[in-house]
């Protein structure tokens, strides 16, 4: 992602703004920016999926997108970019959830369904009293790529800085929680600080992929690729990358396919990285059995 | 409720803690960890007390863990790596030092060979090597070590043993081990807590016969005792 001029002086969506460059099917200006913004996505939401599977959190994602509808619903109700609204919301959500977690305050799936279907609930009701049940939300549930502007392409690409650089920072002891949480607090490591940091990425990725797939496919973009990635990845740094290669994959092939085929683009590009999780879990252990008995001469 | 509580452990030095269940021994390790406070009564980790001690890459710890799934996507190397962190900050970029002492610790506990294997792949036993291996990667001065193999087979249990011994041995640290099956490591022992809420027994191995307990021969001979303390 280096490729992006982020935090200079030019935003990335004004330079995208020139025309697109790319063949068809990216050859309209929407498509590229519509490529950008899901590139970025499909990219970063396997990075911080990658941790959430580990730590047995995979419907994390789902969790957090129900808390953001919550989030879309004020913004929708007080007039303000949604975007935001669900930010700070999810953010504040995700903050709660982990100090429900680190605390087993009773059951552990208990307790964080009390957040999650309170926050879609509280959703559902302010929608109902402003009566702001519209097409816009139906965006915001479903993903609109396609009608992504500048503006949310320059503010996916921030958000995709964001994640990359803290888990440049962050990653290796992130990994070491991830590892053995009690280990690594006797290790001195900030854990309370680091989870809180990785709940507030999982946020942001949340609110940033909602644009592209929807609250509703939000966690599927987080997790499937790292199914993928773990088929295939003996490393933890290999899973890293081949999930982020496997997600960046789906979003260009599911966009030009949904292009093609005039497909809705968020459901074509999760049931891309559904197929390629099915593929990878059937084809890596023929895979590994045939390398291993030709490593023992079998 | 643990009362009555008092004992040291010297560098270099191999103590065995055991106890029936519930005696109160994770609770003890806890303690000593810093991960709880006492009511009353002092702990002193390296001459300070445990929550406040900074050099966190002087204490080396094995938690009591199930193994990890065949799947979990991590290499035995990049385990043992994450013990470094304890040493040189949460934050520090891997080094050529790093490296070194991350060989060495694999080295330590015969898993050279499979560093690069996933570590989900690895038997019980070996797991828990390449935990103790993360834990000595730190170079730490104080080794703790709660139920490490347990659920692993004997022969696991031997290899375990070895390399720990080795470890205490070669690089002259501490060994705190709670432990149920104490067989394996009982000719390196320099002495056995026993925890029943209080510490009722503190001296070598040896003196422990005079109990009627053997750790080396007899393998069961030390669990039933524990369980008729209770």
């Amino acid at each position: 992602m280096t490729f992006l001029p982020v935090g200079g002086s030019v935003p990335v969506g004004e330079v995208l703004a020139a025309g697109s460059f790319l063949p068809w099917p990216f050859e309209k200006q929407y498509m590229l920016y519509a490529l950008v913004a899901g590139a970025v996505v499909g990219c970063c939401a396997p990075l911080i999926g990658a941790f959430l599977v580990q730590r047995r959190m995979s419907l994390m994602g789902d969790g957090l997108g129900h808390i953001a509808f919550a989030g879309v619903a004020l913004g929708l109700v007080l007039n303000v970019w949604p975007v935001w609204s669900a930010l700070g919301v999810a953010v504040a959500g995700a903050l709660i959830v982990e100090r429900v977690r680190a605390r087993s305050v009773s059951s552990g799936d208990l307790a964080l369904s009390l957040i999650f279907y309170g926050g879609i609930a509280a959703g559902t009701v302010m929608l109902g009293k402003a009566n702001a049940v519209n097409s816009n939300l139906v965006s915001y549930l479903f993903g609109s790529i396609l009608t992504v502007s500048s503006g949310d392409v320059t503010t996916i690409a921030v958000v995709g800085l964001v994640i990359t650089s803290t888990l440049a920072v962050c990653g290796r002891a992130l990994f070491a929680v991830v590892l053995d949480e009690e280990a690594a607090r006797v290790a001195g490591l900030p854990v309370r600080a680091l989870n809180d940091v990785f709940s507030v990425l999982t946020a942001v990725t949340v609110v940033a992929a909602m644009r592209v797939v929807g609250i509703l496919l939000v966690s599927a973009l987080m997790v499937l690729p790292v199914g993928a990635g773990q088929a295939i990845s003996r490393s933890f740094r290999g899973l890293l990358l081949t999930s982020s290669a496997v997600g960046l994959l789906c979003v260009v092939l599911g966009l030009a396919a949904a292009r093609i085929a005039d497909l809705r683009p968020g459901g074509t590009i999760v049931l891309l990285a559904a197929f390629t999780y099915g593929l990878s879990a059937v084809i890596a252990p023929l895979w590994r059995s045939r390398t291993a008995r030709r490593d023992t001469g079998g | 409720m643990l009362t009555g509580v008092s004992f040291t452990i010297s560098p270099g030095e191999f103590v065995a803690l055991v106890g029936p269940n519930g005696s109160g021994k994770s609770t003890l390790l806890r303690l000593v960890l810093g991960l709880l406070t006492p009511h009353r009564g002092n702990i002193e980790l390296f001459g300070g007390a445990p929550e406040k001690f900074s050099r966190r890459g002087r204490l080396g710890y094995v938690a009591q863990r199930p193994a990890l799934a065949k799947d979990f996507p991590a290499t035995v190397e990049e385990v043992v790596t994450a013990g470094r962190l304890a040493r040189r900050g949460w934050r520090a970029r891997i080094s050529a030092e790093d490296r070194v002492e991350v060989e060495h610790a694999l080295s330590s506990v015969s898993l050279l060979e499979l560093r690069h294997r996933r570590i989900g792949e690895l038997s019980g036993g070996q797991q828990q090597r390449a935990f103790i291996a993360k834990a000595f990667a730190s170079q730490p001065e104080l080794l703790i070590l709660d139920e490490p193999v347990a659920g692993v087979d004997p022969q696991s249990q031997l290899d375990f043993a070895s390399s720990l011994v080795h470890l205490q041995k070669s690089h002259g640290a501490a060994v705190l081990l709670v432990s149920h099956e104490l067989s394996a490591v009982a000719g390196a022992l320099d002495r056995v807590l026993v925890l029943k809420g209080s510490i009722v027994f503190d001296g070598p191995p040896d003196a422990l016969t005079a109990h009627g307990v053997n750790l080396g021969i007899h393998q069961h001979d030390l669990p039933m005792w524990l369980e008729g303390l209770r």
